[in-house]
């Protein structure tokens, strides 16, 4: 589909570039088929799958039953049959009915079936908080996938990197949790290639760079920690990693940073215990240990469930707490 | 050998107000069980009215940013007044999903904690002691398992309660509505299954929800009984649940009703139909709209007309804005609301939490930060 005005003018939001990047593979891939609750006629509840029915027809592009183990179990089917399935969850807060498929079945045939059967399919899944959306909308469940083996887990925060991460996640021989965040989703655009790219999954990517704090995120808090650093006094010199796939993770990159300068701070929206930022702790931990001159500091979540709409902005991690936390570990 | 038939079945379907206000009295004789009487018809087509009037300023604030996404009811009161009424107020409970709050408002929930709800804020969610009605179900199909083990635990207790849930007809895509539908039935609870069909699960029809004929069909399989209704005909509904409710009572088993309805207004206020559903679809059922219905039954019968009709929406009017103030009224909610009800005793790593508003433990313990502080 060619690119609107607007889009060649000021640029693709999340939410292009995801529907670009689906359309260019369907183009090129005759096996990969979209299905989910409403992404046909009306494009999905976001509009990501916006217009792809119309172009690849009813048989490519899905509305489903209602039934998320329903969607991933007949993905897994699909997928082992030949095909490159990119089921969509509606909300993160409804991987629930389909976490059995998933986590027991997606990521384990290959494993059980000594590598004869595989189940390469992308789930797409409009993932965390920050729209006011109503309850069981706004979920960060990643750590669950990510502690589950089996599958790769990406969180994409920019256009741009969303388009090649995605294209790559539907080319893996393996499936791949997908989340989208949602707050990003036409919050920011930016001039993202026409020609379909990929970018490889487990490469983390350093948005600045700096020698005397490092902060850690992925997803939507990219945009609250370069409004931190934008807050920070300008001596203060910032190396902001962007980790973008979750699992495998870029630990090279991650303890690289943490040995350069020896404090870390990991922001993330997910309740802290037992989170992603918990193991990127520990891994530190046991990595870095001889350069750390601070202990390292996770702004999260709070370890309650994610509030309603009213106190949703006290539940996410403020640029204000995610200033503090660095000013402490700058200053400790 | 001859073929033998193992099964077979047929599904009734029950209209006995048509949409013209024609009254059928040979399947609901006046004064016999389960069929309305006149001051009944009237008092309900009166909370029919208010409903309608809260869910259109429901409509309005969200528009006007004052209440973020909301569910409509319209179209679709007659199906939960009609369930609603035939539910005994503080003795059977109600399992809803998001689309029957005149039924829960019935049962005496205090309607600006539905509004609360949508305007972000759990504190909508605290149900008053004797208000039996669980929460809105938000994610599809879970809470009709609840209400089977709800009606399963009064089954053990002897207790003479039945238990109704209500959901959608893409909700009966979901396994949970299959699994609650054959614990019921196995375990014979006094349990009613009412299925809102109202044609759409957001964009999706019903005919490309399923292949079956009709929703109530599925009954079928597990072995509950089943009937299909006008769902914007009052008299039909109520007579359903009636019906239904005094069979869970005797220990005569499941059933699943099904209410052909409508959703007349969109999704949620975060939907546009028109990108999916064509207006004449959606005129065609303005005129089965279950308010003007009632209207004519009423008023042919004499007990209504316009000064009555006036001065009912006087009162909702002023009940509206009633509710409106009170949602609006109440301060913001404190941040200890995110984690005073997690548990019955606040675990003192989450107290932190709390009294800090941290996580991270220079933050958590500002005693730590200062230990070191400048000491580099
Ligand atoms: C488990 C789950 N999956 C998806 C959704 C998103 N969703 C909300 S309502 C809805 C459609 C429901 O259709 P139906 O059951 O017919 O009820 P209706 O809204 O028409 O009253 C969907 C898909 C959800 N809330 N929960
Ligand atoms: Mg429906």
């Amino acid at each position: 589909m060619p690119r609107t005005e607007k889009q060649i003018k000021d640029g693709l939001t999340l939410v292009d570039a995801i529907n670009e990047a689906l359309a260019q593979e369907m183009e090129r891939d005759s096996r990969v088929v979209c299905l989910g609750e409403d992404v046909g006629l009306n494009g999905g509840v976001f509009r990501v799958t916006e217009g792809l029915q119309k172009r690849f027809g009813p048989d490519r592009v899905i509305d489903s039953p209602l039934s998320e183990s329903g969607i991933m179990g007949t993905s897994i089917g699909l997928a082992m049959a030949g095909m490159r399935p990119v089921p969509e969850i509606q909300f993160e807060g409804f991987m629930g009915p389909a976490y059995d498929q998933l986590v027991n079945h997606a990521a384990r045939f290959r494993n059980r079936t000594r590598g004869s059967l595989t189940v390469p399919l992308t789930v797409r899944v409009p993932w965390g908080g920050g729209i006011h959306a109503p309850e069981f909308h706004s979920d960060s469940p990643e750590a669950i996938y990510i502690h589950n083996p089996g599958m790769k887990v990406v969180c994409a925060s920019t256009p741009t990197d969303a388009k090649g991460l995605l294209l790559s996640a539907i080319r893996d021989p393996d499936p791949v949790i997908f989340f989208e965040p949602k707050r990003v989703y036409r919050s920011y655009r930016e001039q993202v290639p026409e020609e379909e790219y990929t970018i490889p999954l487990g490469k983390a990517k350093v948005l600045a760079e700096g020698t005397d704090v490092t902060m850690i995120t992925w997803g939507a808090n990219v945009f609250q920690c370069l409004e931190a650093i934008d807050q920070l006094p300008e001596d203060l010199s910032v190396e902001l990693i962007d980790l973008r796939t979750l699992n495998p993770l870029d630990w090279d990159t991650v303890c690289a940073s943490a040995e350069k300068t020896g404090r870390v701070v990991i922001v993330q929206e997910a309740a802290k215990t037992c989170s992603l930022a918990s193991e990127i702790m520990a891994t530190i931990m046991e990595r870095c240990f001889l350069n750390l001159k601070a202990p390292v500091q996770r702004v999260c979540g709070f370890d309650t469930i994610m509030p309603y709409a009213k106190l949703e902005l006290d539940y996410l991690p403020s640029p204000k707490i995610i200033v503090e936390a660095t000013e402490q570990v700058a200053a400790y | 050998m001859p073929v033998r038939t193992a099964y077979q079945a047929k599904i009734e379907f029950l209209q006995i107000l048509d949409e013209h206000g024609h009254y059928d009295a040979k399947l609901a004789p006046p004064g016999t069980e389960g069929v309305l009487t006149d001051e009944q018809a009237v008092f309900l087509y009166e909370r029919m009215i208010e409903c309608r009037r809260l869910d259109e300023i429901a409509f309005t604030l969200q528009r006007s940013g004052r209440m973020y996404t909301y569910p409509q009811n319209k179209g679709q009161e007659a199906a939960a007044l009609g369930s609603g009424f035939a539910m005994r107020k503080g003795t059977d409970w109600l399992v809803p999903c998001y689309r029957e709050n005149a039924a829960l408002f019935l049962h005496g929930l205090p309607m600006h904690l539905v509004f609360l709800h949508w305007m972000g804020d759990e504190r909508g969610n605290a149900i008053p002691a004797g208000v039996n009605v669980t929460p809105i179900a938000i994610p599809i199909g879970t809470q009709m398992l609840h209400a089977t083990g709800m009606a399963w635990a009064f089954k053990m207790r002897k207790d003479d309660r039945c238990v109704i849930t209500y959901f959608g007809d893409g909700a009966t895509s979901e396994g949970d509505f299959h699994e609650a539908m054959n614990f019921a039935t196995t375990f014979n609870v006094p349990a009613i299954f009412f299925c809102q069909n109202n044609q759409w699960a957001i964009s999706v029809p019903r005919e490309q929800q399923m292949a079956s004929e009709t929703v109530a069909q599925k009954a079928l399989a597990y072995g509950a009984q089943c009937v299909q209704v006008d769902g914007n005909d009052i008299f039909a509904v109520y007579k359903a649940t009636y019906d239904a409710r005094e069979r869970a009572r005797a220990g005569g088993g499941v059933t699943l009703i099904e209410a052909v309805t409508y959703r007349l207004g969109d999704h949620t206020t975060a939907d546009d139909a028109r990108r999916y559903r064509n207006s004449e679809e959606v005129e065609a059922w303005q005129s089965k709209d279950p308010l003007i219905r009632l209207r004519k039954f009423i008023t042919a019968k004499g007990l209504w007309d316009d000064a009555k009709q006036a001065a009912i929406e006087e009162k909702a009017k002023a009940m509206v804005a009633e509710v409106v103030k009170k949602s609006e009224g109440i301060e913001k909610p404190s941040t200890d609301e995110m984690f005073n009800f997690l548990y019955a005793q606040i675990p003192e790593e989450l107290r932190k939490q709390r009294d800090t508003l941290r996580t991270h433990s220079l933050g958590l313990d500002p005693a730590q930060a200062g230990l070191r502080a400048g000491s580099h």
